[in-house]
């Protein structure tokens, strides 16, 4: 965790105090240091990789086969353990009901599981 | 939201609309051609159909909803001839409502110019009519009833643009108006907050048969309500999207849940089922895209719908004019052709949540008073009616499928 503000930081939004991951309401790129804001006290961290905007970055370590937890409620299951300033998508994030969103290309969303021939 | 007024149209069953167009309906896919030639050039005709030839109970349902719909002033169905749908029977339904209307069949008419010919004369017939028949009333929030959905949702759609409709729910419900949110296949995993906010202990009962159903149906086809575009845009999971698209339905109590064409008894907050009901046919489809959501919302007499998008879409509606609003500032630089609003500047911090609000009221107000939305005024139109079922007691018979 990073304390010092410089007004340089890129925002992101954390909604509720029981969450584990943060929304970015800007890109980020590796390196860049994220403000989280909302929910509890604000927090810096680093981003670990980039990130773009509306997606999440991990505010806290989440352990393979825990909650991802936003809106205070449990979006997703780990799929492995993820750092806190790491981007959680479908790449380490599964959901609890939806077992075909686990199959999709983790960059575009593109199914894979329809054949075109 | 400050009490303001507008110039609306009085309908036969006290309802007001904010347009006064002439509806042509067609009947079978093969009567389409002409339904939109006889619609091409005339700035208060829309035009919507039913592509199948076989009379399903909640098409008919659907399109006698937006047959008596309070933006429409005037109706024409063309049929071809062949088909079970009768062009007869909705434009005399049409007639009961108080409305001006005529049908033909293409195959009397003579073919296809002789169908436009004869469908352009009606119109000129039926707009003078209209015109003589108009009741132009003072309109207030209290006379709205507004739809609510959302499409192409990314990560910004849950934090600012559905928060901000759930914002200006609570305010319309406050003045008396109706407000109307679907999706419950965008309910997931929300049972309990979904039940929590029941008017009533029935309503609580209703609300959970209608999460139960939208859940098993999305079990059963193996396919939930987030597509490719949502995934790019940030979104991870069902689980997540939902809690973001239940921002929409606001904080009020919500009064019951509406079927597709129900309308109202009271004003308030209303939940619209649109899932199928389980029958022979099993689940079939629930709304396909979002252009078949609008329009289940538009049949519940929703004068107006508001769209919240994150990556941007460019569609627009019948009947009912389509607001655009989008939570993605990066969106709506790029579309701002499209876009009615941008709610993105609550999350940069340019605009607190309650100007927004404030501004998204105003902007509401200003298409209630005529001014065309980004979509009305491109001229987009686009609707999609299909084959459905739901459990409706009055029309239980006919063809099920």
């Amino acid at each position: 965790m990073i304390d010092k503000i410089d007004g340089h930081e890129k925002l992101s939004f954390r909604v509720d105090k029981a969450d584990n991951v943060a929304t970015m309401l800007c890109s980020a790129e590796v390196g860049d240091t994220i403000l989280v804001q909302g929910g509890a006290a604000a927090q810096c961290l680093k981003a670990l990789e980039g990130i773009l905007l509306g997606h999440k970055v991990a505010v806290a370590e989440i352990s393979k086969g825990d909650f991802v937890v936003k809106y205070g409620v449990r979006i997703g299951i780990a799929t492995q353990s993820i750092k806190s300033g790491e981007w959680v998508h479908l790449h380490n994030c599964r959901s609890q009901v939806d077992e075909r969103s686990g199959h999709l290309d983790h960059l575009s969303g593109a199914a894979q599981d329809t054949a075109y021939v | 939201m400050s009490e303001r007024s507008w110039s609306g149209y009085l309908r036969k069953d006290g309802r007001k609309g904010i347009r006064n167009i002439i509806l042509v309906i067609y009947t079978v896919e093969c009567a389409s051609f002409v339904a939109h030639q006889v619609g091409l050039g005339e700035e208060d005709v829309h035009v919507i159909g039913f592509p199948g030839c076989y009379d399903n109970a909640y098409a008919i349902r659907l399109i006698l909803s937006l047959a008596t719909h309070p933006n429409v002033g005037a109706c024409l169905a063309i049929g071809l001839g062949c088909e079970y749908t009768q062009p007869a029977k909705i434009a005399a339904a049409a007639v009961a409502s108080g409305r001006p209307s005529r049908w033909f069949y293409i195959q009397d008419a003579g073919g296809t110019r002789a169908g436009i010919d004869e469908g352009k004369a009606a119109l000129n017939a039926l707009r003078k009519e209209m015109e003589a028949k108009t009741v132009s009333v003072p309109m207030q929030w209290s006379d709205l009833t507004i739809g609510a959905e959302c499409g192409g949702s990314d990560g910004t759609s849950g934090l600012a643009g559905n928060p901000l409709v759930g914002k200006l729910y609570d305010a319309l419900v406050d003045r008396g108006g109706s407000a109307i949110f679907e999706e419950t296949v965008e309910m997931i995993g929300l049972r309990d907050i979904l039940i929590s906010r029941a008017a009533t202990p029935q309503v609580a009962l209703d609300l959970d048969a209608t999460y139960r159903k939208a859940e098993r149906y999305c079990k059963e086809v193996r396919q939930y309500s987030v597509s490719p575009g949502n995934f790019a845009g940030g979104l991870t999971t069902i689980e997540e999207k939902s809690m973001g698209a239940f921002a929409k339905g606001g904080s009020r109590s919500i009064q019951g849940v509406l079927r597709v064409a129900e309308q109202a008894l009271k004003p308030g907050l209303w939940l619209l089922d649109s899932v199928p009901d389980e029958h022979f046919m099993q689940f079939g489809y629930t709304n396909p895209n979002d252009t078949e959501g609008i329009m289940d919302l538009i049949s519940t007499g929703a004068q107006i719908v508001i769209f919240v998008t994150g990556r941007g879409s460019v569609i627009g509606s019948p009947i009912a004019p389509l607001i655009k609003v989008t939570g993605n500032s990066e969106t709506y630089e790029r579309m701002k052709e499209d876009m009615d609003f941008n709610a993105g500047t609550v999350l940069s911090g340019a605009q607190t949540m309650d100007q927004a609000v404030a501004g998204l009221i105003a902007k509401v107000a200003e298409v209630c008073s005529g001014t065309p939305s980004k979509p009305e005024a491109l001229g987009h139109r686009e609707y999609f009616l299909m084959y459905k079922h739901q459990n409706a007691p009055s029309l239980s018979s006919g063809c099920h499928a």
